[in-house]
């Protein structure tokens, strides 16, 4: 599952920038099938959850209000070269997808 | 067509009922009450305890004047505040006006990125809740094609 999510991570001065990219269709719950008419279920990512060297550094809560295939980006400090972070995701159909990068 | 549709929603469900397991890996609890709220104020009230918020010109919140998709919607939020402990970002005229809230453990800088979808031309407001308050700053995108029905 690991190719749902890409990560980049630069360090700079003890501090790591992230940007993070999910895949993810995010519905909304409010769409339409235009062939059918049915209503399409929502199916979103409800958390992602970011460790550094097991620590937490983010917990970013999303409604269905957040863009198909999500990019978050943010920042922390404390880290350095080696650090393993590590990205988690769950969403409302309690599918969830994890990767980790080493910090460099 | 129908059949598979069936098919998909049994699978989703056999899902759903596992699902209890990998949950417990992530440590926060998702606000539900907060982000199914139809008004910003009881949002705001569910998620920080309190709807009144403080503006404060020491948030910065970069996002487009006029948005000409509102289904990706890109904003940052930065702050000088000190002890930030959550950005949150409300849409005012969204269903649910929440978009996202970010919880920032100390050692986290103030300063997040994403992309959200507004279903119309609102107010956008970034609140961020120091461990002095709740403040906020927001900002009007004029949305020309809405993110939210079909």
């Amino acid at each position: 599952m690991a190719n749902q999510i890409k990560i980049s991570a630069k360090l700079k001065d003890g501090i790591a920038d992230v940007k993070s990219l999910m895949l993810h269709p995010m519905e909304t719950g409010a769409r339409k099938d235009p062939d059918t008419g049915e209503t399409i279920p929502a199916h979103h990512i409800t958390q992602l959850v970011f460790t550094n060297n097991g620590k937490q550094v983010m917990v970013a809560n999303f409604s269905t209000a957040v863009s198909k295939n999500p990019f978050f980006g943010f920042s922390f400090e404390g880290a350095k070269a080696g650090d393993t972070l590590k990205v988690a995701w769950v969403d409302n159909k309690g599918e969830t997808a994890e990767l980790e990068t080493q910090l460099a | 067509m129908r059949k598979t549709r069936r098919l998909f929603m049994k699978g989703g469900l056999a899902l759903l009922a596992l699902a209890s397991l990998p949950r417990s890996l992530l440590a926060a609890v998702w606000p539900k009450d907060s982000f199914g709220s139809t008004s910003a104020s009881g949002a705001l009230q569910t998620l920080l305890g309190a709807d009144v918020t403080t503006p404060s010109s020491q948030i910065k919140m970069k996002i487009p004047e006029i948005a000409e998709n509102g289904a990706v919607v890109p904003v940052s939020v930065t702050t000088d505040l000190q002890n930030v402990e959550s950005i949150s970002i409300i849409v005012e005229k969204n269903p649910r006006p929440l978009a996202a809230s970010f919880e920032l453990p100390p050692g986290t800088l103030p300063k997040i990125s994403c992309r959200i979808k507004m279903g119309e031309t609102s107010d956008v407001m970034a609140v961020v809740k120091t461990s002095n308050g709740i403040f906020s700053t927001s900002s009007e995108v004029k949305v020309t094609i809405g993110g939210c029905g079909g």
